[in-house]
């Protein structure tokens, strides 16, 4: 999209609000959506993706030493991924402090 | 041009899209509506008509399959009355905002309950703010001729959107007509091929109806306005051209010895009829009593609306639907709050009639003209509405 959502003018829409560039779902940032982020703790971290495997939106990405770490660009902040870790190693931090 | 036959009116319909060169029919059969559809389903199982007719099971479905047709550029055709509306009305709502062409009959019926299977504009009126372009016919000869036009507006590129013919169901569907038919080669100099806005197609994918955020949502909906309003042009052309090739002129408002008339009856669809012989009767006594048409509902005809009108000093609006608890019927409480800041706006009453196939003749026209002079001697309550003919 050349231009955000909130910029278009109802001239500037396509007739029937057709969506003429496929795939550009990517380019919506759910994550301004989020009032509470996920943080990991690499101390109980036992690497065993299970944060990844739960995530509704693909938003969680395996870091190059084998930790996780949520996609801010995504992450709705759910907290799936800290209910299902198994240590416990995911807290979920006002995005506030 | 083509030869006049004696037809029942829904055949003739049926006939005029099959004309059209229809590609999908999508229905689901409902009284009045029936013999359209089944009409062109022995058309396409007769091999006479190159179309999928898709007997769908309900009429959410007819409406979904139309969406889905028309989408991906097929011209699409479906009809239907009443209850079938009331079940199809989520898609309804839905086909504009998509601006996908369909085109409609709907066989006006009265909506339940009580069950009733008789004509009045109940059904229509649900469906007022639809978004759709809406038209009323008023004979088997308008609603054959208009069974074209609908489909070249509805398609024409400016325009891309679904157009409802609103045609009474029984007092016009059932009736046997003379109607004179165009011959094919008048139907394609009218008529030209649908090519689609957009289209659902491998080799150039788009999305249609995505959803909307509250950040877009406002501007879609002025986007859809803007287009309805912006349709009148292409009706007016649609019907200019009409008028050429066949000699049937068209108008969104059609009046009938307006002038000096103190008085206008307002009446939609084929009560009109009825209206213009009790016109006739009371110009006959030396009153001063005329006739307004209204053909296009939606978009509403403003600018004809307010010259047709013009130096009226009284109206009876003829409505054959009811809004309980409201300030009048759909039409007239519209006509009343258009002509609301309008210099010398006439005294409006407003007659509730005809529900549900209840007869109303050129005697009950003549006592709704004698109630509204007694009415204005008076003080007329404006927000009144009169349900004529129900017993006390």
């Amino acid at each position: 999209m050349a231009k955000s959502e909130i910029e278009l003018s109802w001239k500037d829409l396509e007739v029937g609000c057709v969506v003429s560039e496929p795939g550009n779902a990517s380019q919506y940032r759910t994550g301004d959506w989020r009032s509470v982020r996920p943080v990991w703790d690499t101390e109980k971290c036992i690497k065993c993706g299970v944060c990844y495997i739960f995530c509704p939106d693909m938003a969680i990405k395996k870091t190059e030493d084998g930790y996780f770490e949520a996609d801010l660009y995504y992450c709705k902040g759910c907290g799936i991924c800290a209910q299902e870790c198994i240590t416990g190693c995911i807290t979920m931090v006002e995005e506030e402090e | 041009m083509g030869e006049r036959v004696g037809i029942e009116v829904s055949l003739a319909a049926a006939e005029a899209v099959k004309m059209a060169n229809v590609d999908v029919v999508a229905a689901y059969p409902i009284t009045p509506q029936t013999h359209i559809v089944e009409h062109l389903s022995e058309l396409v199982a007769d091999g006479e008509l190159d179309a999928e007719f898709i007997p769908v099971e309900s009429e959410h479905s007819a409406m979904s399959v139309c969406c889905g047709s028309s989408a991906v550029g097929a011209r699409t055709f479906t009809c239907t009355s009443s209850q079938g509306l009331a079940l199809m009305n989520e898609i309804v709502f839905i086909a504009p905002s998509m601006r996908l062409p369909i085109v409609m009959i709907l066989a006006n019926r009265s909506l339940s309950g009580p069950l009733s299977i008789w004509n009045d504009h109940t059904d229509v009126m649900s469906v007022r703010d639809c978004g759709w372009i809406q038209f009323f016919t008023e004979n088997g000869q308008e609603a054959f001729d208009h069974v074209m036009f609908s489909f070249r507006v509805a398609e024409n590129p400016a325009v891309s959107l679904p157009i409802m013919m609103n045609m009474d169901g029984f007092v016009l569907t059932h009736v046997i007509e003379p109607i004179e038919f165009w011959d094919q080669e008048t139907v394609k100099q009218y008529l030209p091929d649908f090519e689609p806005v957009n289209r659902l197609h491998p080799d150039n994918p788009v999305t249609m109806g995505a959803f909307g955020l509250p950040g877009i949502f406002t501007e879609a909906k002025m986007a859809q306005d803007q287009a309805l309003i912006n349709s009148k042009a292409v009706i007016l052309e649609a019907w200019k051209d009409m008028g050429d090739l066949v000699g049937r002129y068209y108008k969104p408002v059609e009046t009938y010895h307006v002038e000096g008339a103190e008085t206008v009856f307002l009446s939609m669809g084929s009560v009109g009829e009825t209206v213009s012989l009790a016109v006739d009767q009371l110009r006959a006594q030396g009153k001063p009593v005329g006739q307004v048409k209204l053909r296009l509902w939606r978009p509403f005809p403003f600018e004809e609306f307010r010259e047709a009108v013009r130096g009226v000093k009284k109206m009876i609006v003829i409505d054959r639907a009811i809004t309980y608890g409201g300030v009048g019927g759909p039409v007239a409480s519209e006509i009343r709050s258009f002509l609301y800041l309008e210099e010398n706006m006439p005294i409006i009453t407003n007659f509730l009639c005809g529900l549900a196939g209840r007869d109303v003749t050129v005697e009950d026209y003549m006592a709704m003209f004698e109630k509204t002079e007694q009415m204005v001697k008076g003080k007329v309550r404006q927000e009144d509405y009169i349900i004529y003919g129900v017993r006390e």
